[in-house]
């Protein structure tokens, strides 16, 4: 009995671990779409990032520059969609779909060119990384039955990064529903007409709002890379920044039920993970294939069974043109 | 004609004027929007400016408000010299405007609505608290009570529209500059409006109001200017002009303003609408239980705010919408659920369509003038050649005919339709439904973006169709162009018919009151209600 509330909890602490990078993304996502734009880009920049910060940590060993650097560079590749969706008021889903070819190309190719190992970036050593943070009297409170575990095995043991999502969360929340400035980005993805006529630029607000998105997704690049992982590998994201539009749209472009899709699109994952090699009763053992399908089956049925209620921002994806 | 002289310094007027233009010319590419354009309204007062569509007011007032800068000029507010070239700047400036489509987020509640921009502080919180003691003072002021804490969704037109005008008002303005402020009101509440607007001239708030409508500046302004192509070619006094004088300034040559109506003898039912039901994409309900039927010979005018059910109604049946319940009888054959019928085979049954949206529905802008005139018709022996074959020759031949008969200028069939100006464009599609020689003909806003001269004919046209015995079905946001032509009046509101006038009984009054929906007060504030309820609030 006891060992089966470890493994619980165990499978919990992994779905928080995984759920990260969503929800970084999905925190992301949510500024860009609230302001009318269409961030199918997620999962480019959160690539181009994870790149950028193993290859800055292997070469630094500084986990801290790795982060930096792919904040720069997840920024640079916000700016360059918002030069395209908003100064030149270009489709929106393409020059995403384009981010994200761009980054799929480029992190392989510069990680050959640099490293020469197929992509990869060097194993980190535990100092080019950001390492778990133990928290005081975790070993002694793991004794404690029952309770004690979830202390030691979901609230300690976690990397700063992961402090810093939920943190996001939060401060996304707050910044959108309780600050003037979320009033605005808010309104600007409704009705652009309405901020412009109030003598505020639409497009200095879009452009604040896909720079947001570019911070958030180079934290979780680099999460991937060197704080989760330990290195870059090639198409790392694996699909992950549209696992996190998904959950964006399932949490109708609201922080907190976007949090919770997250969540449940991780522990989705970390139970295909620990399903793996399992014999299950009846059934057998499930083949692995079939398993690690599942969050991406589940994506599919949830869009498709109960995205029909979402009510986007009503000015999503078209370019503000001023009328007369 | 009473021509006031405009003077640099401004006249022996010890106060300056709320807005002074001189020599502001605009142009776009080679179009001169405003040609050296030289404006003075008087502190507190009420200003018209009238003009048909393409006369320049739209870039006039864009320019006041910032969202144009102009080429040249000179600009000065309250006598001092203004450049514009931001919409803040304008609101700086002291300009407000109430712009004809309302920009709120309808998502936002009223006081949302009103601070954005504008929030004062960057806690939303503290800039709401702010907000809420300054707006009653204004609203105490100027007489203008809104529930701010209501959702801009949930309100009705008139009260949004008053949203828009607290809005300037605290955004500081005490120029209020209205474009076609009541394009989307009843009557009553374009009285109620009007209301608003002389008691905010007597707290010396100066207005600026844009409209096609000469009723409206007759009943309202105390000065007027008249812009056509792109010049201001007078400015009036309200009191010494008067409404066919402004149209003649206004189209450049005496105009009538209504056609002369006879009465007619109807014939016989050829139309029957029987408790005709509709949904709409999303299943909210937007035509319930209607029934009506239109004989031969008669106008049958269908008057309501924009927005009631017409559109759908219209849609329907010409056969582009599904009915789901009900039917409707066309001559001898029905229309039902289960019966559909395709707008080809509506055709068949002797209806023509001119549809509400021109350039959506009406013709193809890319396509040349003969091929417009044709489209739709291109089976019928008036323009086809040897089957499957058209015969360019017909169909240049039938697009030249039409445009003698309706004086479609340029008479060119091979110049494309969106070379044509509104009125000509509107000519050419109402020209070829005529001259299909329908037995019913429904006609959608015919008037809507058409300059006075082309009203004059089209309405014509309209009562001469009717006389020679065919059931015309006419929607129209414009009361009084219902009120000129039909025989017979039914007013919509929310999807329903809230009764059937004859001409003789039909007036301003009742029908207005009938498009407010009054009759059902109890069903309407029960829906408002319940959506209330089931909307979010962020």
């Amino acid at each position: 009995m006891a060992d089966l509330w470890i493994q619980f909890l165990l499978t919990l602490d992994a779905t928080l671990r995984v759920a990260i990078p969503l929800i970084l993304c999905a925190m992301a996502g949510l500024f860009s779409e609230r302001s009318g734009i269409i961030d199918i880009s997620l999962e480019g920049k959160m690539l181009m990032a994870a790149f950028a910060a193993g290859t800055l940590a292997a070469l630094t060993g500084s986990a801290i520059a790795g982060l930096v650097g792919a904040i720069l560079v997840s920024v640079m590749f916000s700016l360059i969609h918002g030069f395209a969706c908003i100064t030149h008021k270009g489709n929106q889903v393409i020059s995403g779909l384009a981010i994200n070819i761009l980054a799929s190309g480029l992190t392989v190719t510069l990680g050959i060119a640099i490293f020469a190992k197929g992509g990869q970036t060097p194993m980190l050593s535990r100092e080019a990384r950001f390492s778990s943070i133990e928290l005081p009297f975790a070993e002694a409170a793991g004794a404690i039955p029952f309770i004690g575990p979830i202390y030691k095995e979901i609230i300690s043991g976690h990397n700063i990064l992961v402090w810093c999502a939920l943190i996001a969360v939060w401060l996304t929340g707050f910044v959108i529903f309780k600050t003037a400035f979320g009033l605005r980005l808010r309104a600007v993805g409704e009705k652009p007409e309405a901020v412009d006529t109030a003598g505020i630029s639409v497009s200095g607000l879009r452009y604040r709002a896909v720079i947001i998105a570019g911070i958030l997704c180079g934290i979780a690049g680099a999460y991937l890379s060197i704080a989760h992982g330990a290195g870059f590998v090639r198409e790392m994201t694996a699909g992950k920044g549209y696992i996190a539009l998904a959950a964006l749209i399932f949490g109708n472009w609201r922080p907190v039920p976007a949090l919770a899709a997250c969540l449940m699109f991780g522990f989705l994952d970390a139970v295909a993970a620990r399903l793996q090699g399992v014999e299950v009763p009846v059934i057998g053992q499930i083949p692995t294939d079939l398993i690690l399908v599942l969050p991406y089956v589940l994506t599919v049925v949830l869009l498709a069974g109960f995205i029909g209620k979402a009510t986007p921002p009503r000015a999503i994806g078209r370019p503000y043109v001023k009328e007369r | 004609m009473h021509k006031k002289t405009l003077s640099d310094t401004g006249g022996a007027d010890t106060a300056p004027p709320a807005i002074y233009l001189k020599n502001i010319y605009k142009s776009f590419g080679a179009v001169q929007a405003n040609k050296d354009i030289d404006l003075h309204v008087s502190a507190g007062t009420i200003h018209g400016i009238v003009g048909e569509n393409g006369a320049g007011k739209s870039t006039l007032v864009s320019i006041l408000y910032g969202f144009y800068t102009a080429d040249r000029g000179k600009t000065e507010i309250f006598g001092a010299p203004v450049v514009l070239r931001s919409t803040a700047d304008a609101i700086a400036a002291g300009i407000g405007m109430v712009h004809q489509h309302f920009m709120l987020v309808p998502n936002f509640s009223v006081l949302e609505n009103i601070i954005l921009g504008h929030e004062g502080s960057s806690s939303l919180q503290a800039g709401l608290e702010k907000a809420t003691k300054e707006l009653q003072n204004i609203a105490d002021k100027y007489g203008l009570q809104v529930d701010l804490h209501a959702l801009v969704q949930d309100l009705p037109v008139g009260l949004q529209q008053r949203v828009e005008i607290l809005k300037a008002l605290y955004r500081g303005a005490r120029v209020l500059i209205l474009d076609e402020p009541t394009g989307v009101l009843t009557p009553q509440e374009t009285k109620q409006l009007f209301e608003i607007l002389r008691s905010l001239r007597a707290q010396g708030v100066t207005i600026l109001l844009i409209t096609h409508k000469l009723k409206e500046i007759m009943a309202v302004t105390d000065n007027v200017s008249v812009m056509r192509g792109g010049e201001m070619v007078a400015h009036l006094e309200t009191q010494k002009t008067s409404p066919e004088q402004l149209a003649e300034l206004m189209v450049g040559r005496p105009v009538l303003l209504t056609v002369g109506y006879d009465s007619a003898e109807a014939g016989d039912i050829c139309l029957q609408v029987e408790h005709l039901s509709m949904r709409d994409d999303s299943g909210k309900s937007c035509l319930q239980d209607i029934s009506f039927s239109v004989r031969r010979g008669e106008i049958f005018g269908i008057a309501g705010v924009s927005g009631n059910g017409q559109s759908e109604l219209l849609e329907v049946l010409a056969g582009i919408s599904a009915l789901d319940a009900g039917r409707v009888v066309i001559g001898t054959t029905e229309i039902s659920a289960d019966n559909p019928a395709t707008p080809a085979e509506v055709k068949e049954l002797g209806l023509a369509h001119i549809p509400e949206d021109r350039h959506a529905m009406g013709l193809i802008l890319p396509f040349t003038a003969a091929e417009t005139a044709m489209l739709g018709y291109e089976e019928r022996g008036a323009v086809s050649g040897r089957s499957p074959f058209l015969s360019p020759d017909k169909i240049t031949r039938h697009c030249a005919k039409l445009m003698t008969d309706f004086d479609i200028r340029p008479a060119d069939p091979n110049l494309k339709s969106n070379l044509f100006s509104g009125g000509n464009q509107q000519k050419i599609v109402v020209a070829r439904e005529i001259s299909a020689h329908p037995d019913i003909l429904l006609v959608g806003q015919p008037t809507r973006g058409v300059d006075i001269g082309a009203i004059e004919f089209i309405h014509k046209q309209l009562l001469a169709l009717r006389d020679a015995g065919c059931a015309i079905i006419l929607v129209s946001v414009e009361l009084d162009e219902i009120l000129n032509l039909s025989d017979r009046i039914m007013v919509m509101n929310a999807g329903q018919n809230m009764g059937i006038l004859v001409r003789e009984d039909a007036d301003v009054q009742k029908i207005g009151l009938m498009m407010a929906g009054l009759e059902n007060t109890g069903n309407i504030a029960t829906s408002l209600a319940s959506e209330k309820k089931g909307g979010k609030h962020e």
